[in-house]
């Protein structure tokens, strides 16, 4: 491994794990504010669409700066967009929720801000569990095809994030022009397919 | 269910953290940057990526002043703790992140104050500030408050009831409803100022009542909490407290309260009428388009592990008091 690959490596491991650490400790310890369970969901939701939108520049950036050592990197930002991910609906389970497993199903039905931003994890769950050398050898060309649906899951996760805001849609709008640019990068992939 | 919140809310006093220490650990945070370095990769709404165009000053606190008032009948529900009261606040004239109104409303001037009763009345008046403390003996109220968004919180109110202001008017018989203002200064608001911050609502914020709920014992005109005024944050110098239904009906900071023949137009039915209507009874079985309200989050000590989702009562548990009011209504209808 070239040394500034391993050194982003380094880096994004530490600094993901760190603050992911850093929050859960914070809000066990009840110093994130009146709501830590508030916190740490929006915490955990927009960090894995934070790493996301990363994962999805890599490439674009790739190209413009010519350093093909960012795309070593690029799964390990996508898995820890999928643990991000995995931590925002286990918290809504386990402390959103309390463990309500009836009240969990009927929300994710219920609510289809929820049941979109549910279609993305499942979507992210898929491609973490395909994201081994070995299956990606082995799934050939239906690889690309299956994990060309982060473009969908990155969408879905923008709309979730617009749906689920009270008033003030700032934010999500950013988040969401953010999210066109990136695929209309791609724009020559998609009138291909 | 009773069991489990029981266990998490019947804290000894001791393992509440004082307010203090509280608010300097958040300092202190702070200023080793913990606060903002989560901000970088992962922006919470609490600390929104916007805010850093915003700085975080750290202004001199507003002095809130003892009151004198008469003790309240205890609830069976343990307070929420008033660091949180005052530090978890939806006030978007001051931003719309709940950690916004104390960094921004410190500055607010309450003194002097004009807040005018008028209308359809045969003696309208208006109170200044002093008027608002000393007019009426104060009483202590600890309510339940029900957020709209599904957490809820046990505060000692300190104020008066609503139908001592308005009997002192003499409201005629066209005043069908009341009619209340915040106070609109873009000055001192930046909400009002900048769409943006002020989560892109029509200011000034409004709300109203129909006056039988108006005159309810329960509704009060409260001018403190924890037996001090009231912080800008939470509406200083005055403001309605109506514990059965959601929060926003609540409003904050009023200058105008005025009788009128016809329901008023109310800030959040403005914005979004099929989710928030103009009565706002607190009802489990009427969930919010976006989520349940047949349970809530009781945010009291304890942090991410405290067992505090509760079932949620109609009227916020005050049926018996109000449920009368709403007789021959629908109120899936009227929600």
């Amino acid at each position: 491994m070239r040394r500034d690959t391993l050194t982003l490596k380094v880096l994004i491991h530490a600094i993901s794990l760190t603050l992911l650490i850093n929050v859960y400790y914070m809000a066990i310890t009840d110093q994130l504010g009146a709501d830590p369970v508030e916190y740490v969901l929006h915490f955990t939701g927009i960090g894995a669409l934070n790493l996301l939108i990363l994962s999805l520049a890599v490439t674009p950036l790739t190209k413009y700066i010519k350093k093909p050592f960012l795309m070593q990197n690029r799964r390990l930002i996508g898995l820890y967009a999928f643990l991000y991910a995995l931590c925002h609906v286990l918290s809504f389970w386990a402390f959103e929720i309390q463990f309500n497993l009836a009240l969990f199903f009927e929300e994710i039905i219920e609510r289809p801000y929820i049941t979109l931003g549910m279609v993305a994890f499942i979507i992210l769950v898929l491609l973490a569990i395909t994201s081994w050398s070995v299956v990606k050898k082995r799934m050939g060309r239906r690889w690309q095809k299956l994990h060309n649906w982060v473009y969908l899951a990155i969408l879905l996760g923008g709309i979730h994030f617009y749906w689920s805001v009270k008033a003030s849609v700032t934010e999500p709008v950013i988040y969401g022009v953010i999210i066109t640019i990136l695929l209309f990068l791609r724009k020559r992939k998609f009138l291909n397919s | 269910m009773k069991k489990s919140i029981s266990s998490a809310v019947n804290l000894p006093e001791h393992s509440v953290t004082d307010e203090n220490v509280y608010l300097a650990r958040r300092t202190m945070l702070k200023q080793l940057g913990f606060v903002g370095a989560t901000g970088l990769l992962a922006t919470p709404s609490h600390a929104s990526a916007l805010d850093w165009f915003s700085s975080n000053k750290d202004t001199a606190q507003f002095k809130t002043t003892p009151l004198t008032f008469k003790k309240g009948a205890p609830l069976d529900e343990t307070l929420t703790p008033e660091a949180k009261v005052t530090s978890h606040n939806n006030f978007y004239e001051f931003g719309t992140s709940k950690s916004d109104p104390v960094e921004n409303a410190q500055q607010l001037q309450v003194n002097p104050w004009q807040l005018r009763i008028e209308g359809e009345c045969e003696k309208p008046i208006t109170l200044d500030y002093d008027q608002l403390l000393s007019m009426f003996t104060l009483q202590e109220r600890i309510y339940r408050f029900r957020c709209v968004e599904a957490w809820s919180m046990v505060i000692p109110w300190i104020g008066f009831p609503l139908a001592d202001l308005l009997k002192k008017v003499q409201p005629t018989s066209k005043a069908k409803f009341v009619a209340f203002q915040t106070l609109y200064d873009p000055k001192q608001m930046p909400g009002q100022a900048s769409r943006r911050m002020g989560g892109g609502i029509d200011y000034p914020y409004v709300e109203g009542l129909r006056i039988d709920e108006a005159v309810n014992d329960l509704t009060l005109l409260s001018v403190g909490l924890y037996g001090k005024t009231l912080p800008p944050q939470n509406g200083a110098p005055i403001r309605l407290v109506v514990p059965w239904k959601y929060g926003f009906k609540s409003i904050k900071s009023i200058v105008s309260i005025r009788l009128v023949e016809k329901m008023p137009p109310t800030t959040w039915n403005i914005l979004a009428p099929n989710e928030y209507g103009f009565y706002a009874n607190v009802n489990p079985n009427v969930d919010h388009p976006r989520w349940s309200q047949a349970s809530e989050r009781r945010l009291t000590t304890g942090g991410l592990f405290a067992r505090n989702r509760i079932e949620t009562l109609p009227f916020n548990g005050y049926g018996e008091q109000v449920a009368e009011l709403y007789r021959n209504m629908n109120l899936t209808k009227h929600f």
